[in-house]
């Protein structure tokens, strides 16, 4: 369970969300839009790293408040453009520090990082390697590594892809599509990227100027705009349904 | 390394306390020139004589340091001239410069004037005996007859109110090539005749060695420099014989022989102290033991313990500060300010600051080499943690951490080099300062450089700078082998994560 109803922000003086109303079900769902709609914001509501100036972030520890944030916080996953890895600790340290700071049972601590790792791909030798020994790509794949520990309800990614060039974004794609697919959980993946949106979403969402412009299916959006502003953005990308790339096998 | 930091901070408690409880009976100051520490030697042989127990605080750093350690009841007794009690010391205070003015004035602070030694150690401007004699000159009124003489004081005498400006005013005098210079090099230029007159002090030496003489002050313009004892008034319960012996020393030592006790110690190089048992007649105290090793060993120890203690509680108090002053902005501007404005009072002056206080010797020392360090280890803590990339605290933060759990297992790691610097940085500058806590009696390296200035030895200079240099590399050394130990691999290159 993870709503907001009626949400406002306020940075600086100038509000930033006019009052936001979704609900997110398990499975994907992509918030788009350009730079400054208010997108990076509504993803930093619903990790509770802000708190809301009027209405409420619904998740399953209640609704959001600041003697709930870390409670909420540990039932979901977060990953960032750049990963957000801690440079003082190797990956396998980044991976394991929650569980090791919350006392998690070793040997499940340690079969848990043996699975996801090879979801993701990535071998021990990696794993004792420090993110400054890591490439762009294989950053990605630990902080989602850290980011799944826990088994998390809810797995939030901000630009996941956003700072990777284009061959190691369309190889790990698919890669993530899949992780999204085992776990069957509430997935909330924030991108300015259309072909993104396109491929992983089941649902859209499009944010413009601070408020929702359109929400549903992609073909929705692309078939039936709601205002000339989703058609245009639609346009712009020229995005085609035929152009998704296969999941690899 | 916190449990190390308390047992540190807790020893050199212990140590200051353990040296409070062992005070021998009678201690006696001197000042750091040579004729102090040669009084401050004579009243140590009169104690001894009289049968009390004695220990010294010698080559303490000027005036202020001997009179507030003194009054602080860490000395009991050390040597002072009349016109630097009215001058100095009572200055602003309209204490006329008279005997019983003065003993009212030092009465009320519970202190007593000794009997006067018999001699005074006062300006006076000298001139080549044999050109005083061709020229016909012997007082100072006769300097207006020869308007051609070139004049060299110490910069000290031009600025003094007692110094030229007053002389000239007083005896209308006419010369006009009239210039400052360091005072040794005033002997050369008379030497040299590139000057004719000089102010000296009466009881130098080189009076003698340069064959000078003094011009009479016939109208009485010098204020007297008088030599007394000054001792506590509380010494007289605590050791009536000692009081006794210092009451009857009066009149002992006259001009003359004040300066051929300072020319055998600054120009022949005998010990100060069987410069002094010669004179009062003893059985030269034997020579101490010290070899130079053993010597030099004891002050580094001491130094090292002064730079130990204090950085250890700077790092103490300066990581938690420069936590707060990252969390709390308004907070954070005080505390850095603060920090700040501690480190620009001149290391000296704070050092003396601490006298009041905290009395002489190790705690005062380590409280201001304490204060100093503060800053740079604060700055630092600050900058490490306000500059941590705000894409890792909210990852900690969205990890679930708490604030304390953040601190210990993100942001002091990613803070850990600007820290190490700060703590490297307060530590090289305290093995520097740490030389001056010799100037108010905590020893260290900086007591053989006090020695050597005050002999003019540059070999016992050298003695206390070059270990003082050493340390301070080896220091740098050290924290350099521990920032390598303690920084993991992965944040030395500080390899750029951002793409674009």
């Amino acid at each position: 369970m993870l709503a907001l109803e009626g949400v406002r922000k306020t940075y600086r003086g100038s509000e930033v969300l006019h009052g936001i109303d979704l609900r997110f079900d398990p499975g994907t769902t992509v918030v788009i839009g350009s730079s400054g709609s208010g997108k990076s914001t509504l993803l930093r509501l619903l990790a509770g790293l802000e708190l809301a100036d009027a209405g409420r972030v619904v998740a399953g520890a209640g609704v959001l408040g600041p003697e709930n944030l870390i409670a909420h916080r540990r039932r979901l996953g977060y990953v960032i453009q750049e990963g957000g890895l801690f440079p003082h600790l190797t990956a396998r340290q980044n991976a394991m520090l929650m569980a090791r700071y919350l006392g998690r049972n070793v040997g499940w601590t340690r079969r848990r990082l043996e699975t996801l790792a090879g979801m993701t791909h990535l071998s021990a030798a990696l794993l004792d390697r420090y993110p400054a020994e890591l490439s762009g790509g294989e950053r990605q794949r630990v902080a989602l590594v850290r980011a799944l520990m826990l088994e998390p309800e809810i797995l939030l990614l901000d630009e996941p892809l956003g700072a990777l060039d284009p061959l190691v974004r369309f190889e790990l794609m698919p890669e993530l599509a899949a992780v999204f697919e085992t776990l069957g959980n509430i997935v909330v993946f924030v991108t300015h990227d259309l072909g993104e949106a396109a491929y992983f979403a089941d649902r859209l969402v499009l944010m413009h100027d601070g408020a929702v412009a359109q929400s549903g299916a992609f073909e929705d959006l692309l078939e039936r705009p709601a205002s000339d502003f989703v058609s245009r953005f639609v346009r712009a990308q020229r995005p085609r349904r035929e152009d998704r790339p296969a999941p690899a096998a | 390394m916190m449990r190390g930091v308390l047992i540190l901070v807790a020893a050199s408690i212990a140590t200051a306390a353990l040296g409070a409880t062992q005070r021998p009976s009678v201690v006696i100051g001197s000042k750091a020139f040579t004729e102090s520490v040669i009084l401050g030697d004579i009243a140590t042989d009169l104690a001894r004589q009289a049968g009390a127990g004695t220990a010294q605080r010698r080559e303490l750093g000027g005036t202020r340091v001997l009179w507030d350690a003194l009054r602080h009841a860490d000395i009991d007794i050390y040597a002072e001239y009349t016109g630097t009690l009215a001058r100095e010391i009572f200055s602003g205070r309209g204490v006329a410069d008279s005997r019983p003015a003065l003993a009212a004035a030092l009465a009320g602070e519970g202190i007593v004037l000794g009997p006067p030694l018999g001699f005074a150690d006062g300006y006076a401007l000298a001139m080549r005996a044999e050109r005083a004699g061709t020229l016909g000159i012997e007082s100072l009124d006769d300097l207006r007859r020869h308007p051609q003489l070139v004049l060299g004081f110490s910069n000290e005498f031009m600025a003094r109110g007692d110094g030229w400006p007053g002389l000239r005013r007083t005896y209308g005098l006419p010369q006009t090539d009239v210039r400052g210079m360091a005072h040794e090099l005033a002997y050369r230029a008379i030497a040299s005749g590139a000057i004719d007159v000089t102010d000296v002090y009466t009881t130098d030496p080189n009076i003698r060695a340069y064959r000078l003489a003094l011009l009479r002050d016939d109208r009485g313009f010098f204020p007297s420099y008088a030599a007394v004892f000054l001792w506590r008034a509380d010494l007289a319960a605590r050791a009536p014989q000692v009081v006794a012996a210092l009451q009857g020393f009066r009149d002992r030592i006259d001009t003359g022989a004040m300066r051929r006790m300072n020319a055998a110690v600054q120009l022949d190089g005998v010990d100060d102290r069987a410069v002094a048992a010669d004179f009062l007649g003893l059985a030269p105290a034997a020579a101490s033991a010290d070899s130079l090793w053993s010597g030099l060993a004891l002050r580094i120890r001491q130094h090292l313990f002064l730079v130990a203690a204090s950085l250890a509680a700077a790092i103490a108090c300066a990581i938690p500060l420069g936590v707060v002053a990252a969390r709390r902005r308004v907070l954070g501007q005080v505390i850095l300010a603060a920090a700040g404005m501690l480190q620009t009072i001149p290391s000296l002056a704070l050092l003396v600051l601490m006298i009041p206080v905290l009395g002489i010797g190790g705690p005062p020392a380590l409280l201001a080499l304490f204060l100093y360090s503060l800053l740079p280890i604060v700055r630092n803590t600050h900058q490490g943690l306000v500059n941590i990339d705000s894409a890792l605290s909210d990852s900690a933060r969205a990890l679930g951490l708490p604030p304390l759990a953040r601190l210990r297992l993100v942001e002091l790691p990613l803070a850990l080099p600007s820290i190490l610097a700060g703590i490297k940085t307060s530590a090289v500058i305290n093995v520097g300062t740490a030389t001056l806590a010799a100037l108010i009696g905590a020893g260290g390296l900086g007591q053989p450089i006090l020695t050597g200035i005050r002999l003019n030895s540059m070999p016992m200079i050298l003695e206390g700078a070059i270990p003082a240099v050493l340390l301070a590399l080896v220091v740098q050394g050290a924290f350099e082998m521990l920032e390598r130990a303690l920084v993991p691999r992965g944040m030395r290159r500080r390899r750029s994560h951002r793409a674009g």
